[in-house]
């Protein structure tokens, strides 16, 4: 049941094969197996069994909102949730209870969602490992899955024990290792260069970053707002389709949204011979591991082979944008951090010596070291000598950048075919080798400049590697062509049919888990 | 542009207050007519004066000072700026607060229409061009009422830019004479306000109130053309009762709706500018003029005697009459402006931009919001004018005083006597009562229709004028008694039965021969005299052009 389609789930529950309580508490229990995960920060079970307990009295009367009706969803806690804590894994925001829902949130519990819980992140999402988070680090559902523990059992050099779990990507890890974990069957994610998409890749899920302007961010607490987009996690191409329907449209509370002419329908490519797919070629980088650009390369010829057009296009100012996204994302930060002031709400120090000393002080315990470097580099970049050279320079680049994908696409393409991530998810020890920052610049290298344009891309896992994790490839389409790219994701879905994650193992052994977790904690603070 | 700056130069009479020592109150801004196309295009770098209206003294250098307004006016709206709060003044600490406000996070502004029609329509109203396509901005600074740390406003683009202000100096009490100036308007931009903070000294506390937090403002930046206190204070009294007419903000003063501050600065003509201060929060037209000459004297005296100026924030101290450095964080600051991302570029639409089969829900339409403008003060004051005949100068005080026109054209529709006598009566004995006590129009005693019939009495000539002053000295008294009832219980009416006034001429002339016999010798007072003595007799109740008339008649007889 758990492993099933949205749709199929949905049925079943028509059906009354299973009751919506009955589904709430499974994932509950799933939940607490792996809460060692840390996928999630908040659990409404209250809320969620509740609502269940709604949904499951409109069945009863033949009264389902829709197929979300009685189906968990998960959400990143930096969605706003009524009554619920919205930390976006920071001290600033422990114990911020906010008195409304982000517009998304609204949506899906109006369609019948249960909200089973608020997830982990990296603090105010500003990362790609969901390391940097004040409740830890996300462990990455595979690294229990049967297939990465036979290859590594096969692999002499390997450890044993779980010291070097992996990490999720991120920095909505939280909500991908929420779905891959069969907690949930959808989660909201954020994404602002890549913290769907990328933590989608590692976890072996479908991420979609909509089209900027189709999603509301309302209620969403920003990072970049004119990058910013909700991202949907998802085990399937048509799961993610029927999240996007409900929440695609206009929003009068975020002025930035666009009116939808039509609902959104996902149909079945059966033809791809009208297609154009392109490559880019500047995506081909020294640094992406050989496993995945072969099967990059796979994926082209698969195309090629059903009679698709698979042409290499070029994106010149592709190299630019990691340095002019961090100008922008800097930026930004800098001005919308600049709220967390201790005085209306979240973390307040003790300091009354003065407002700008409660201030400092504040601020200096609230935000970590990352969120902090940030909004200095800001400010520097927004300071009236350095405006025009940084910011006006930066926004240039970034429209440089957006031409370029504009050009591709007049130039015949209907969908651009590139990697996600470098490589698969690296362990945890191995990722925190390096700072927040240069992580971060590494990882997103494929997926940043589609938030630069505000066009739509969506992760497609295409198959295992030889480690036996899950590997992604990004699709990325023209600008509210969101359907059209979701049905090429869909054929290609079904094309390389990914396994499914095997963790039968983790559920039946988690308190083995849970005593080699306690260890390996130990073992880090040396 | 030289012939007309050196013909108003000279008209310096009214400025003492404003003609600081040594120097003068020089006339950058020009009249209007002719001359403002081309002071438009000029930039508000200083142009150098012609003429100075004092001579100053040997030895002394001719000061020039240079002032430019930055005013603040609410937009009369029934929701903020950004949010559907309401704006109301005098509520209940936050109680008008909502989340986008209070500055939760993830809530976004969402622009009200309301306020941008109002921007447009002052715009309209002040000649400015009006951009169709504005940008918002975020301007940070950290301050315990701005709850987001920036406020949006307009920083590079504006929505209006390049207007005018037309006002009116006052040529002298003798002449009656206006003479009309001009401000340019450099731009006006639509943005937030900020909340209020209210400093608990004793117990060292803060307290914040975010009701204004969000309210729209229009903020009129006025290039630097003015030169003194007096000119300040009309250019915004004349944008007050604009403002107050388009109905896009109360412009109240006292409740900050209207707030002022001025850039100032000194130099010689023909050199550079001098280094500016800026006076801030200044919420009366009273105290800004006050602050604004006390500020150019002060920079004067600071300069006579070696000092320097200091680029500063300076504030005005209203119980000592001065202004005093603000000496805190409000001095030098980085704004690092940016865009705002969250509201995209706002468009507006003329009649030939108007995209055909655009709702016009979505969209504002510059032509329609023209159309709607309704008379502005100056040809109201025109209007008057043409219309009654009265002075320029009459025109500027009946619509100066908050209600008064609206009084002046109640009497008139209600009574029969000449536009220039209700005009006197409203402006001198209405007015002069109303001041003594210090009372509002609103709060008058004698209301329109009273005054109308009393006016009629007099037209008819029922009463004599002393008699209706005497009449309108009871009316004050709020007895609830009509002018007629009055004139009946005091017995006020003039004597109509010519007879008995013969009678009471030939009883006069008899008790007095020698008076008599000087106005036979050719003493052209004397018969003041006997006309005062029949007045004396009939108790003030008959009118002394017809005592005149008998008592010719009878001498000549």
């Amino acid at each position: 049941m758990l492993g099933q389609t949205l749709r199929e789930v949905s049925a079943a529950l028509k059906q009354g094969q299973i009751t919506p309580t009955e589904l709430c508490q499974k994932c509950l229990s799933l939940i607490k197996k792996t809460k060692f995960l840390n996928a999630y920060i908040t659990v409404s079970e209250e809320v969620a069994l509740k609502q269940a307990e709604e949904s499951e009295k409109r069945y009863k009367n033949g009264q389902s909102l829709g197929d979300l009706d009685g189906i968990p969803i998960a959400v990143k806690d930096n969605f706003s949730t009524s009554g619920i804590e919205t930390t976006c894994a920071s001290n600033m925001l422990k114990g911020y209870v906010p008195p409304y829902n982000a517009t998304v949130v609204q949506k899906l519990l109006d369609q019948g969602a249960l909200l089973m819980g608020k997830t982990n992140l990296d603090e105010f999402a500003m990362g790609s490992g969901s390391t940097d988070g004040v409740f830890g680090p996300v462990k990455n559902p595979w690294s229990y899955s049967k297939q990465y523990r036979e290859k590594r059992k096969q692999n002499p050099h390997s450890g044993s024990g779980d010291s070097d779990w992996l990490i999720t990507g991120g920095s909505s890890g939280g909500s991908a290792a929420a779905v891959s974990a069969f907690t949930c069957y959808a989660a909201l994610g954020s994404d602002t260069g890549g913290s769907t998409r990328n933590p989608a890749a590692h976890c072996g899920l479908v991420g979609f970053k909509p089209s900027y302007g189709l999603v509301s961010r309302h209620g969403l607490i920003p990072l970049v707002n004119s990058m910013d987009v909700p991202g949907i996690l998802t085990r399937y191409v048509d799961d993610a389709a029927v999240v996007l329907g409900v929440l695609a449209g206009h929003d009068p509370k975020d002025s930035t949204t666009v009116p939808i002419n039509k609902p959104l329908v996902l149909s079945s490519l059966e033809d791809v011979s009208k297609l154009c797919i392109g490559i880019p070629k500047e995506y081909l980088v020294p640094e992406l591991s050989s496993e995945i650009q072969s099967l990059w390369s796979r994926a082209a010829d698969l195309f090629e082979s059903e009679g698709a057009k698979v042409i290499e296009v070029s994106l010149p100012h592709t190299s630019y944008s990691i340095v002019c996204y961090h100008v922008l994302c800097t930026s930004e930060v800098a001005s919308n951090m600049a709220r967390f002031d201790g005085l209306q709400y979240g973390h307040r120090c003790d300091i009354d010596v003065s407002t700008e000393a409660m201030y400092a002080a504040t601020r200096r315990e609230g935000f970590n070291d990352v969120v902090r470097g940030r909004i200095l580099s800001g400010n520097f970049f927004l300071l009236k000598e350095n405006y025009e050279n940084y910011f006006v320079k930066a926004q240039k680049v970034r429209r440089l950048i957006a031409n370029d994908f504009v050009n591709a696409f007049n130039s015949g393409v209907d969908v651009l075919l590139t990697p996600t991530t470098l490589s698969e998810a690296v362990p945890y020890l191995e990722f925190i080798k390096e700072d927040n920052r240069t992580r971060s610049a590494q990882d997103d290298i494929f997926t940043q400049a589609v938030n630069m344009a505000g066009l739509p891309a969506v992760n497609i896992p295409i198959a295992l590697s030889n480690q036996g994790l899950p590997i992604g490839l990004q699709f990325i389409g023209r600008a509210f062509c969101d359907q059209q790219l979701l049905t090429v994701a869909k054929w290609f879905e079904k094309q390389v049919q990914f396994p499914v994650i095997q963790l039968q193992e983790l559920v039946d052994n988690c308190s083995a888990i849970l005593e080699n977790e306690k260890l390996a904690s130990v073992s880090l603070k040396q | 542009m030289a012939a007309p700056m050196l013909r108003w130069g000279c008209r310096g009479r009214r400025w003492a207050l404003a003609c600081v020592d040594g120097g003068s109150c020089h006339r950058r801004g020009a009249p209007t007519g002719s001359t403002s196309n081309r002071i438009r295009g000029q930039s508000s770098v200083a142009q150098q004066p012609l003429h100075t209206a004092q001579k100053p003294r040997k030895g002394e250098h001719k000061w020039a000072a240079v002032v430019g307004l930055e005013i603040h006016a609410q937009i009369s709206s029934n929701s903020k700026l950004f949010s559907g709060s309401q704006v109301r003044f005098s509520a209940p600490p936050n109680s008008l607060v909502s989340f986008f406000d209070a500055s939760l996070p993830g809530t976004l502004p969402v622009l009200n229409r309301r306020c941008v029609e109002a921007a447009v329509m002052t715009g309209l109203a002040l000649n400015c061009h009006i951009n169709k396509k504005s940008l918002f901005d975020r301007k940070h600074y950290f301050y315990a009422d701005l709850p987001a740390g920036y406020q949006i406003t307009q920083h590079r683009l504006p929505i209006a830019v390049n207007g005018s202000l037309t006002y009116g100096i006052s040529a002298g009490k003798e002449c009656g004479q206006v003479i009309p100036k001009m401000v340019r308007v450099k731009q006006i931009q639509l943005e937030q306000d900020s909340g209020k903070s209210l400093h608990d000294d004793l117990r060292s506390q803060t307290l914040i109130d975010l009701n204004r937090a969000g309210v729209g403002l229009l903020e009129v930046v006025l290039e630097p053309d003015l030169s003194c206190g007096e000119e300040a204070a009309t250019a915004v009294r004349e944008l007050q009762l604009i403002l107050q007419a388009l109905g896009t903000s109360q412009a109240n003063m006292a409740e900050g709706q209207l707030r002022v501050d001025a850039n100032i600065s000194v130099h010689h003509p023909g050199e550079p500018l001098g280094v500016r201060t800026e006076v801030k929060n200044l919420n009366s037209i009273r105290f800004l003029a006050k602050a604004i000459d006390y500020e150019i004297q002060r920079q004067i005296s600071e300069l006579e005697n070696g000092g320097e100026i200091l680029n500063e924030t300076r504030s005005f101290h209203e119980k000592l009459g001065c202004t005093v450095s603000m000496r805190d964080k409000e001095a030098k600051q980085d704004y690092r402006f940016m865009p705002e991302p969250n509201l995209p570029p706002l468009l507006l639409y003329d009649a030939t931009s108007l995209p055909t089969g655009a709702d016009p829900q979505q969209v504002i339409n510059i032509d329609q919001i023209r159309e709607t403008l309704p008379e502005l003060p100056s040809v109201t004051r025109e209007r008057l004018v043409q219309q009654y005949g009265m002075l320029p100068e009459h025109s500027f005080t009946l619509l100066n005083e908050v209600g008064l026109l609206e009084f002046f054209q109640n009497v008139m529709k209600e009574t029969r006597a000449e536009p220039k006598k209700v005009t006197s009566w409203v402006l001198n004995i209405f007015l002069g009562y109303l001041k003594q006590e210090n009372l509002a129009v609103s709060e008058s005693p004698v209301t329109p229709s009273a005054l109308a019939e009393l006016l009629d009495l007099l037209d008819s000539r029922t009463i004599s004028s002393s008699a209706a002053k005497q009449v309108f000295e009871e009316l004050w008294k709020r007895e609830g008694k009509t002018p007629g009832q009055i004139v009946s219980e005091k017995q006020l009416e003039l004597m109509q039965d010519r007879g008995a006034l013969e009678q009471f001429c030939y009883s006069v002339m008899k008790d007095h021969p020698q008076v008599v016999m000087d106005v036979k010798k050719g003493n052209p007072r004397a018969i003041n005299k006997l006309i005062g003595l029949v007045r004396k007799a009939t108790l003030n109740r008959a009118d002394p052009a017809v005592i005149k008339e008998i008592l010719e008649k009878q001498l000549s007889s």
